[in-house]
């Protein structure tokens, strides 16, 4: 079902609300990724507020859908999502990156509740999802593991590994949404290693291919569903971002994957994100 | 004749994970060397072979573990620890996940394939990783033993396994603990701490040495990590010699591990290193290969001879 228009505004509020902290939080502390965490912001919002069974009171409850976000670098957006949801309190954001603080620089599941995997090294989550897949298969529980991953992150070829595998054990529990922004951290993926044409790769490895507006929370939703949708293989989502984005010196800037904002730029990005100038 | 330790695995993982529904074992290729086959065959439910993908392998291993399963991940101890290391470090170690890696042919035990396929650091580079348990097992009941304890404890852990039959030191009612190591065999002059194939060796250079009029006592120091510090102590105190036994580099495994604690336990003894001498071996007969690489009987039994002549 598409989202009604207050829904969608509803999310599309979140999101802007989400923006903001992340440039206040990044700026406060100098230091943390701007960029991805701008780009995978309706994803997470998405799956977190819309699509995913998850239940902030119990952060263990086996039936659960798993959201692993392999893409660990965005762990600011993350933690300010599962802080929405009610994991933890919204005011913990700002012990972000320091000393004994339960949100280090990238996603810890000991010591976060609502963090489903420890992430970081790139690579390595899809293969942990699909654990996930076949184990909560094992147990006949129904739910679904969502795979969040960057592009840049497709340049590990374990993610190629873990698909081949996905594949071979028809994990249709798995859904991979690519948050495919087309920047990494020294430039393009077309400068730094292209990726080609990513849904025939995907469907060639044995994946069913949905491609939309990752910037869009209905056509995320929608695309979702027909995701679940899928049985006897995979899913792969091709979310179409733009890294940095809402924050037009940011988009689409390398520059900006895990650059310190400054106080000019910090006051110029919030003006755009409150719809100031 | 005692059983190669690949084939103890082989039973051992189906006799305990038969009845445990959680255990899953994942290998890469390999299953018929390194017995993991013996079990997929009778639960192919809770068999995955992955194909040559060991990273992948340790990755879906984690992620099993997060949902309560007990994932064994089976290859040679030499992929297992490098190409499978990070999973190991990011995923089970830092979020203590209960995965159980499973290093089969262990030190030169996979001889005719030569150095490519020898391991002689994974001991070294597993026992870094915080939250692992290391083991090194020495004979078939022991093995036995390794697998059922790996299934009843919560903890990531490295097991090395070898190819081959190795001496039985054990009786099949030998009770074992988690970083308590064995005495064999006692005596007074110096202390042999070994593991795996080299604690049969060690047995036999100290019964040699007997006939010399010097005793010597055995440990099979199989718990790696976390390590017996009281008995390492307590020998050093008194034989005041100590020579470490294992079928891997002198940097970092079983030698470095004892030397940490003789050095901070401000022990009054001397070390001697037995292992590889910081290089690769070759392909050969595994015991033509101990013998030209310094890890036969004669070698440990000279070694010995030099420390108590540096007390």
């Amino acid at each position: 079902m598409s989202l009604t228009t207050s829904r969608k505004n509803e999310l599309n509020a979140l999101c802007n609300k989400f923006r903001i902290d992340l440039i206040e939080l990044l700026h406060s502390i100098q230091t943390g990724h701007p960029g991805g965490s701008l780009s995978v912001c309706e994803i997470l919002t998405t799956l977190y507020f819309e699509k995913a069974k998850v239940d902030p009171k119990n952060p263990k409850w086996p039936e659960r859908d798993r959201v692993v976000l392999t893409k660990g670098h965005a762990a600011p957006m993350l933690y300010r999502v599962l802080a929405e949801k009610g994991f933890f309190p919204v005011e913990e954001m700002k012990t972000l990156r320091q000393l004994n603080t339960r949100l280090q620089g990238h996603p810890c599941a000991l010591e976060t509740p609502g963090v489903e995997l420890s992430t970081g090294p790139l690579g390595m989550g899809l293969s942990a999802c699909l654990g996930m897949a076949i184990g909560l298969k094992a147990d006949h529980i129904d739910s679904t593991v969502y795979a969040v991953m960057g592009d840049g992150e497709l340049n590990e070829g374990t993610c190629w590994e873990a698909c081949m595998a996905a594949s071979k054990f028809k994990a249709d529990n798995l859904i991979a949404i690519v948050d495919r922004n087309h920047v990494q951290l020294d430039g393009t993926s077309d400068e730094i290693m292209p990726l080609g044409n990513l849904a025939e790769k995907f469907k060639a490895f044995g994946f069913e291919v949905f491609t939309c507006n990752g910037h869009d929370v209905e056509a995320l939703s929608d695309t979702i569903d027909l995701a679940k949708a899928v049985k006897g293989k995979p899913a792969v989502i091709l979310a179409e971002t733009v890294k940095g984005k809402g924050v037009s010196f940011m988009e689409g800037k390398n520059t900006w994957h895990g650059k310190a904002i400054n106080d000019e730029e910090c006051k110029l990005a919030l003006a755009e994100l409150r719809g100031e100038k | 004749m005692s059983r190669s330790l690949r084939d103890v695995y082989g039973d051992s993982l189906l006799k305990y994970g038969k009845e445990n529904k959680n255990v899953f074992a994942l290998d890469a290729d390999v299953s018929g060397s390194t017995k993991s086959a013996v079990f997929g065959k009778e639960c192919p439910d809770r068999f995955l072979n992955v194909g040559i993908a060991e990273a992948n392998m340790v990755g879906m291993a984690a992620g099993l573990a997060t949902t309560g399963k007990i994932p064994f991940v089976n290859t040679f101890a030499v992929f297992l620890t490098s190409i499978g290391l990070i999973g190991a470090r990011s995923l089970s170690s830092y979020s203590k996940l209960n995965v159980k890696y499973m290093g089969a042919y262990g030190g030169v035990s996979d001889a005719f394939d030569g150095p490519s396929h020898h391991s002689l650091e994974d001991i070294a580079i597993m026992r870094t990783l915080p939250n692992f348990q290391v083991f090194v097992a020495s004979d078939e009941y022991q093995t036995d033993w390794l697998v059922k304890n790996a299934i009843d404890v919560n903890a990531p852990m490295y097991i090395r396994l070898s190819r081959d039959a190795t001496k039985t030191v054990y009786t099949p009612d030998t009770k074992f603990e988690t970083g308590k190591g064995k005495v064999i065999r006692d005596g007074k002059d110096a202390t042999i701490i070994a593991c795996g194939v080299m604690v049969g060796q060690a047995v036999e250079a100290a019964e040699a040495l007997a006939k010399k009029g010097i005793d010597v006592r055995v440990v099979d120091m199989f718990c790696i990590k976390p390590i017996d510090r009281e008995l390492i102590l307590e020998s050093a105190a008194k034989t005041g010699a100590i020579v470490t036994a294992e079928e891997h580099s002198i940097i970092g495994g079983l030698g470095g591990a004892v030397a940490e604690v003789l050095t901070s336990g401000g022990a009054k003894a001397v070390q001697e290193f037995i292992g590889l001498q910081d290089q690769h071996a070759e392909c050969g007969p595994y015991n033509a290969l101990l013998q030209k690489y310094g890890l036969d009987v004669s070698s440990i039994a000279a070694a010995v001879e030099k420390a108590i002549s540096k007390k």
